[in-house]
């Protein structure tokens, strides 16, 4: 027992610090970039994904072991995984444009681009490959969600001061961003001395 | 190759899309979103500028509410009558009449009247000016310090730095508020566009050191209150200021003012 709470505890962190999603692992770079302007809808577009992400990594674990596997057909997992991602982001969609249309504004066109955000994807894919249970796949989904969140909100804190500083011409915009995202790329590398 | 594989594969797809389609289905009927028929032809009416000068968020926000009947057919301040009359066809209903606003900056200290205490080479940025000796390089620590916030939040290029300060051009603005909400001295306020006269100062310095600081300041001697057979015009914190729904525009507070402080308008 006590091991399976360590094992969760580890992958936690790791999911969501040591190998985040976007700073180690590049994944979902589209939204961390396009919707990290205000500390709002990034925290926003975070809790979305997290929902998203979350969902399908059970959904997806859920029709690998009962579906993919008994009938031998895994190698249908990417466009079985895709086309749950595409249902569960209508869906939120959905939710989202009920009951926080404010959020659903905010969030635009990033909110359906969720379906192609290749983190969503990337981590059901991962999943499988490191032959996680249900559980366990969706401890992953959700830590993994955490740290995009995380680093997207962060990212978004930045950006919100950035604003007011003396950019060099060259460098205004989208440059000064991957910029900052690079150093706090570096910065999170120090996480890896947690495990 | 195996056909067996083949039918397989298509039917595990098909039917987890068929379940997925499904379930989709019934969301969209209890996540049903009811949209009046007239919240899109109200938005089609208006500008879409997405200002915010009606208080709303954007465009989309307002024909909501006026749809709903929680918002006047003439709310949009941009659209003015034309779009207002519009609305109230749309909506069946008559159209009041809109005053037609349009902002003033409380300011008149440009380049010649006030002096600059130390050169300023920083951001340029309004809001930046808090965080500087003196409230900004200006002599008035009151004053439009010109660095043109307003200037970029204005949706209708209706504000231009001129010799230091602010001006609104009157013919352009729309009375959104953009301006207000982006000018960090409060500067900026909302008068009738038929206003005669307003007071083009915001300092509360007393008379002298007013005086010292700008040559347009109000220095708040109250002879514009004396002046002023509407009582329109009171002084407060060394500062007069214009009732413009008392004001019948005889000029006469202009006129009395040694400091040249109040402005005629039109």
């Amino acid at each position: 027992m006590l091991d399976v709470v360590q094992d969760l505890l580890v992958l936690m962190i790791s999911s969501s610090l040591v190998s985040n999603v976007v700073l180690s692992q590049f994944l979902g770079l589209c939204p961390f970039l396009g919707v990290s302007k205000k500390v709002n809808t990034a925290a926003g577009m975070g809790g979305a994904v997290i929902f998203v992400i979350t969902l399908a990594s059970g959904v997806t674990a859920v029709i690998y072991k009962f579906i993919l596997i008994p009938l031998d057909i895994t190698y249908l997992q990417t466009i079985v995984f895709i086309l749950v991602i595409a249902a569960l982001v209508q869906f939120v969609e959905m939710f989202l444009k009920k009951y926080v249309p404010s959020l659903y504004q905010a969030l635009g066109v990033y909110l359906p681009l969720i379906t192609t955000n290749c983190a969503v994807l990337g981590v059901a894919l991962t999943n499988v490959q490191k032959e996680y249970g249900i559980g366990f796949s969706i401890v992953s989904g959700f830590s993994t969600a955490a740290g995009f969140l995380i680093a997207i909100v962060i990212l978004a804190g930045i950006r919100e001061k950035i604003e007011y500083n003396d950019i060099p011409e060259s460098f205004k915009g989208m440059p000064i961003v991957l910029i900052t995202a690079g150093l706090m790329a570096i910065a999170f590398c120090g996480f890896s001395g947690l495990l | 190759m195996n056909i067996s594989a083949i039918i397989t594969a298509v039917a595990v797809v098909g039917i987890v899309g068929l379940l997925l389609g499904i379930f989709l289905g019934i969301a969209s009927i209890v996540f049903k979103v009811e949209v009046d028929e007239r919240e899109a032809a109200v938005l089609e009416a208006l500008p879409g500028n997405n200002c915010g000068g009606c208080g709303f968020a954007g465009c989309s926000g307002l024909a909501a509410a006026i749809a709903k009947g929680e918002a006047p057919v003439n709310a949009c301040p941009v659209g003015g009558e034309a779009v207002g009359n519009k609305i109230a066809a749309i909506m069946g209903v008559e159209a009041g009449e809109a005053v037609r606003n349009v902002a003033f900056v409380k300011c008149a200290g440009d380049c010649e009247k006030t002096t600059r205490n130390y050169e300023y080479s920083g951001v340029q940025d309004c809001s930046m000016m808090q965080y500087v000796p003196d409230g900004g390089a200006k002599s008035c620590n009151y004053g439009c310090v010109g660095y043109g916030n307003c200037v970029k939040a204005c949706p209708f290029g209706a504000i231009h730095i001129k010799n230091g300060i602010a001006v609104v051009d009157r013919e352009k603005c729309k009375a959104c508020g953009k301006c207000i909400a982006a000018c960090p001295k409060g500067l900026i306020e909302l008068i009738p566009y038929p206003a005669k006269t307003a007071v083009a100062c915001s300092s509360k310095d007393k008379g002298p050191v007013a005086m010292k600081a700008c040559q347009s300041s109000c220095i708040g001697c109250g002879l514009c209150v004396k002046a002023c057979p509407q009582g329109a015009v009171t002084v407060e914190n060394f500062l007069a200021h214009i009732d413009q729904s008392k004001c019948t525009g005889c000029r006469a507070c202009k006129e009395k003012c040694p400091k040249k402080a109040i402005l005629e308008l039109s």
